[in-house]
């Protein structure tokens, strides 16, 4: 066995599948149970245990959704990975390991409007308090570290304008207040950027996007870096304490440098119930396959609907990273070289009206709440994705009322720039 | 050898050539760590003995427990060490008196003597630190993928259809994206710090 090194599209292709042993099927099967049958009762028991390997029931586990945990990890360069129901359900299983009532995270201020609203209401509610820092002020999340943060929240490329962030910088920071770094990872996908290797310690992904890619099924997975020590005493009780659900295991000591994701596992999605279909799981590794054909088309076509936009007279301004001129480029540079990825705003002189005017007369765009499609998509996020904020935070989130965002798909860039032209010029 | 990152060639010759294992700090306790590894492990076929000098008289899993390594009295091809970094010297010291020598000394995830590596290492013995055979085991079986594991292992070849107590095989290609080149050098940086 020779220890030569595989490259990413191989291990989007195979990592985490091999052919089913009983039939010899090369596609990984969809194994829509919910349950699987023991050996015997001690297997049953070592199982229950965490002492074996093995399946008991889908919440928990599932081998279709196995495969892509493991490719995930593979991609991502982590040492293992939990699917869940969506990218929404990944944040709360994540945060409810390192958070316990009256604690706080520091998250970015640049996000996707949902995670915006979920931080903001719904984990107010658990006692979990974020405290909002500027991504373009590395020194605000110093500022904004107390002895009761437990964990930072940042996004690679920040839904809605496409910005990049400073993900080494703000490890740098996590690393000195003794905390993890968690980095929600969706609008990058693997193939633009791998948060580990600038430092993550946790990355997120709502698999719904880039990954899945084709706009057909909800997913959200969890990738454990392996590189926080969760041994500080009390810091993290559901890592360095023994766990009264499991008599009294301590899942740091178990299980090494994955025990995060196991904690994900056994305490959050086992306890919270988010579990992803198995049929989802196979319609995103299915995606998961192309990505690096995908992701890069995406962007080459993204990059090209830019550069037509900038030089279009109605258009006020343009925000994308892999414009020259773009206030991020220079991360784009260091962080995204193939690519600034295909998500991006622009501005249009004409204000509200013009973009509602905009959405209406494309053909080939499809007016809808998503990104990461191989269909081109668009969205007037002030009216709809960010319409929960007050309209100091949409300016700040980049999503102000004469904004529109656009997620590029993979068609014909020449198809994507007449639609454009056409819906702008009349 | 570089003990701050193992070839998974070094790993999986160990786990394809030893037999017998003795586990220095075996546990009877069902929900501590060397208990699961030792259940594993005897699961898959290795000949497993128990040292623990407070369970003399009683058995893990029907095997009786021993005190010392050197009351085995049968030559062993691994010591499995489920001791804190501070406790390793001693059971090395011990396993350097033993004729013959062990091939391999094992010592588990958390624990880390790089002195006591060195004595070892010095009379031809391999040695691999702050890791669980158990884990290992099952990432290169790529068995621990049910557990959303990333093996950093490839096959395109359909595995026999897995029965209880059977060995697994090791021999998988190795990958590279999915390296935990990140978690090696946070261990380093800790082990560094310390
Ligand atoms: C960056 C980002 N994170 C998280 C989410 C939430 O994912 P899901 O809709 O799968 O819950 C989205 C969805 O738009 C997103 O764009």
């Amino acid at each position: 066995m020779s220890d030569r090194l595989p490259g990413f599209s191989t291990l989007a292709v195979h990592a985490g599948a091999q052919p089913d042993p009983t039939t010899g099927a090369r596609a990984t099967p969809i194994y829509q149970t919910t349950s699987f049958v023991f050996n015997d009762a001690d297997h049953a028991a070592s199982l229950f245990g965490l002492q074996a390997f093995g399946n008991i029931y889908t919440r928990i586990g599932n081998p279709t959704n196995a495969v892509l945990e493991e490719r995930v990890a593979a991609l991502e360069g982590g040492t293992a990975a939990l699917a869940v129901a969506s990218g929404h359900a990944a944040q709360v299983v994540v945060l409810q390991q390192l958070l316990q009532p009256g604690d706080e995270f520091i998250a970015a201020r640049k996000l996707y409007g949902g995670s915006i609203n979920q931080f903001t209401h719904a984990f107010k509610s658990f006692g979990w308090n974020v405290v909002w820092a500027d991504p373009d002020d590395i020194s605000s999340f110093e500022r904004a570290v107390t002895p009761r943060t437990k964990a930072i929240f940042i996004e690679s490329i920040a839904n809605p304008a496409g910005s990049i962030t400073d993900i080494e910088a703000i490890s740098t920071v996590a690393r000195k207040a003794g905390v993890p770094l968690i980095v929600d990872n969706t609008l990058a996908s693997p193939y633009l950027i791998r948060p580990i290797d600038h430092g993550a310690d946790i990355v997120v992904h709502s698999l719904t996007k880039f990954l899945g890619g084709h706009g057909n099924s909800l997913g959200g997975i969890i990738v454990d870096a392996g590189t926080f020590d969760w041994s500080t005493e009390g810091k993290y009780p559901m890592l360095s304490e023994p766990r009264p659900e499991y008599h009294g295991i301590r899942l740091q000591e178990t299980f090494g440098n994955f025990a995060f994701a196991i904690a994900c596992r056994v305490l959050g999605l086992r306890d919270l119930g988010p579990a992803l279909s198995p049929f989802n799981a196979f319609m995103i590794l299915t995606g998961i396959e192309t990505l690096p054909l995908r992701m890069q088309k995406h962007c080459d076509n993204a990059k090209a609907v830019a550069e037509f936009l900038a030089g279009h007279p109605a258009v006020a301004s343009v925000s994308y990273a892999g414009l020259p001129s773009d206030k991020y480029n220079q991360l784009a540079r260091k962080y995204a070289p193939k690519g600034a990825g295909a998500v991006f705003t622009f501005s249009l002189k004409g204000g509200y009206d013009a973009g509602v005017s905009l959405v209406s007369k494309l053909q080939l765009f499809s007016h809808l709440a998503n990104v990461g499609d191989t269909r081109s998509l668009v969205i007037h996020p002030a009216s709809t994705t960010h319409s929960q904020l007050d309209d100091a935070a949409k300016v700040k989130s980049g999503a102000g009322p004469d904004v529109v965002r656009l997620s590029v798909g993979i068609e014909d860039k020449e198809d994507l720039i007449a639609d454009l032209e056409q819906a702008l010029g009349a | 050898m570089n003990h701050d990152a193992y070839p998974d060639n070094y790993i999986r010759g160990i786990l394809n050539s030893v037999k017998s294992i003795a586990m220095v700090g075996a546990s009877p306790v069902n929900v501590r760590p060397s208990y699961f590894a030792f259940k594993y492990l005897a699961q898959r076929g290795y000949d497993m003995i128990p040292v623990n000098p407070g369970h003399v008289g009683k058995e893990l899993l029907g095997k009786p427990f021993v005190a010392s390594l050197s009351d085995i009295g049968r030559p062993i091809d691994m010591i499995d060490i489920f001791r804190n970094s501070s406790h390793i010297m001693p059971v090395v010291e011990e396993a350097l008196r033993l004729d013959p020598l062990p091939k391999v000394i094992w010592m588990q995830l958390g624990a880390r003597d790089d002195a006591a590596a060195a004595k070892a290492e010095s009379v031809g013995i391999k040695v691999v630190m702050n890791r669980c055979p158990k884990i290992e085991y099952g990432r290169l079986s790529s068995e621990i993928s049910w557990m959303g594991v990333n093996s950093r292992t490839l096959s395109s070849k359909r595995a026999p259809v897995p029965t209880q107590g059977m060995r697994l095989s090791l021999n998988r290609m190795s990958v590279g994206g999915g390296d935990t080149a990140a978690s090696d050098r946070a261990a380093k940086n800790k082990t560094e710090q310390s």
